[in-house]
């Protein structure tokens, strides 16, 4: 069976479509490699849905956490805390049979039990609630110059928040951000190691690593493989924050931009 | 209730929380001291010595981590039993990768097939244990490399001015005076290590994880010895509450050190404490 043979069988594999059964033995190189680069598509689903939806509930989670009212400030804080300070992999865990329990009581909840929405719901919280950390952070050090000029230019609510508060938070909280979003990239191969099934053997990257690995008894193919995707993928991540990081900075003198510093990694 | 929550199984689910206390005991120093000898060798004079350290440093970030704990126990593992293998049964002339197997003579297999249940167990967890420290390593020795640098110039100088060696530089004044610019990045990654526990159960060791699923789980309602239904929900609340509370606790001690450690230092934070006494 030629490569391209096996990539049309299987580059869509972790989607369901193509060949229906995993190789058995005899793997190749190629297999290896097509297999894991389908289950990608699933960090990549994972990771990019968490990010975009998280980027908005962490923007109020800040603003909740560094308001006065205890009300708003009180919850912010604890979703934080909750978030921040248990494993993710026992977040997923809990997820996991909360949804199937809810399931037995209202069906509605029944596609939560699957992967694509019940560990995305939880990717979702968990990566808001670093993230407002984050842009919490951020707020504390927005410059006082910058509000006491909104101030006298008579800006207050909304068209303060909007033109100045917003964008001096997301231009500080940028380096941190790039990191968490990389982290979070990773943090995503977690998913169908705990609880949720891969019906089919529908799964990510890290999934087909481990099958071949637990097939062949030879971590030293798979494993490298995941690495380069990831590092790939990582590298993409870093690119295109990096030109978001230029444009927010744009209105800045050259040599006062800072440049991006990544320092990924860590497990959450 | 109460004897409920005393069956042999749950005992075994109290003693896997030791387990994780333990890994926690034994990997922090571990990684502690794999990340001082991987941050000494990135700072290193000796060319191949610091490329060593600098690599080290740089695969193990920038790869997700799981896939490291995945990845390690199998190779370390194989490694130790082709050692074993080489020094053991010297006149073995196939090869050990035959196709999709790793075969080794029996006297090399790691543990021996014949021993007890309990060197299985061990063997496993100190290949967990070791696939944490070197993870945890890479980590620390980011962080140290970082604080060594941050150690002010003139000290050194001062000290090279003392006619100090370059040793006794190293030793006497790098060293002591480190582990505050360290310790921001070395509480993160205690908490990071603790929210790394629960991996354990990845990695094939019988931990909470495993005992929570084990002992929630009705999966033959027939058969079960508890009487009630799915729980394994309950099971993961108290185990995310547990380890809430582990990290507030961490949180705290770790505050108390880091105000400890800052008490007379020439930090922005050091300074800030004097002015609050005075």
């Amino acid at each position: 069976m030629s490569c391209w043979e096996t990539i049309a069988d299987y580059a869509l594999r972790s989607q369901g479509i193509g060949e229906r059964l995993l190789p058995r033995s005899d793997f190749t190189l190629c297999q290896q490699f097509t297999l894991i680069g389908s289950g990608m598509i699933w960090n990549i689903y994972f990771g990019l849905v968490a990010l975009v939806a998280g980027f908005f509930l962490a923007t109020a989670v800040a603003m909740g956490k560094a308001a006065r009212s205890p009300f708003l400030r009180k919850p912010a804080e604890w979703f934080i805390f909750v978030f921040r300070g248990s494993p993710l992999f026992i977040q997923f865990f809990f997820a996991y049979f909360l949804f199937l329990s809810l399931k037995g009581s209202y069906p509605i909840f029944s596609p939560l039990t699957s992967a694509w929405a019940g560990a995305l719901v939880v990717l979702f919280l968990n990566t808001a609630a670093y993230t407002g950390e984050i842009f919490y952070g951020a707020l504390q050090s927005i410059p006082k110059g910058d509000t006491e000029a909104a101030d006298a230019y008579g800006l207050s609510g909304w068209n303060r928040f909007r033109r100045v508060i917003f964008p001096t938070m997301l231009r500080l909280a940028w380096p941190g951000y790039t990191n968490e979003a990389i982290f979070l990239f990773h943090a995503t191969t977690l998913v169908f190691f705990s609880g949720f099934p891969a019906t089919q053997q529908r799964g990510d990257a890290l999934y087909y690593a481990n099958y071949f690995a637990d097939k062949t008894f030879n971590p030293f193919i798979p494993y490298p493989i995941l690495a380069f995707y990831f590092i790939l993928l990582t590298l993409v991540v870093i690119g295109v924050f990096g030109i978001i990081n230029a444009r927010l900075n744009r209105h800045l003198p050259q040599d006062r931009r800072r440049a991006l510093k990544v320092r990924p990694q860590i497990i959450r | 209730m109460s004897c409920y929550l005393t069956t042999g199984k749950h005992m075994s689910m109290y003693y896997a929380v030791g387990t994780v206390l333990l890994l926690l005991a034994i990997t922090a120093p571990t990684a502690l001291a794999f990340g001082f000898a991987g941050a000494s060798a990135a700072r290193s004079d000796f060319a191949p010595l610091r490329w060593i350290g600098k690599t080290y440093v740089a695969v193990v970030r920038g790869i997700p981590d799981i896939a490291f704990f995945l990845f390690f126990v199998i190779a370390l593992d194989q490694a130790f039993e082709y050692i074993r293998h080489r020094i053991k049964c010297p006149d073995w002339t196939e090869p050990v990768r035959q196709g999709n197997d790793f075969v080794v003579c029996t006297a090399a297999k790691l543990p021996l097939g014949n021993s007890p249940q309990w060197v299985h167990e061990t063997y496993g967890f100190m290949l967990a244990v070791l696939t944490f420290a070197i993870v945890f390593g890479a980590f620390a020795a980011n962080v140290l490399f970082g604080a060594m640098r941050a150690v002010p110039r003139g000290q050194l100088e001062t000290a090279e001015a003392y006619g100090m060696s370059r040793r006794q530089t190293f030793w006497r004044v790098l060293v002591p005076q480190m582990w505050v610019y360290a310790l921001p990045g070395l509480s993160n990654l205690w908490m990071v290590l603790i929210k790394a526990t629960p991996l354990l159960f990845l990695l094939g060791v019988e931990d909470i994880v495993y005992w929570a699923r084990e002992l929630g789980g009705a999966k033959q309602p027939q058969f079960t010895d508890y009487p009630h239904g799915d729980w394994r929900m309950w099971y993961f609340l108290a185990l995310l509450v547990f380890y809430l509370c582990f990290t507030k606790v961490s949180e705290v001690v770790l505050d108390r050190i880091m105000a400890k450690l800052t008490h007379g230092q020439a930090t922005a934070a050091g300074e800030a404490q004097r002015k609050a006494a005075a």
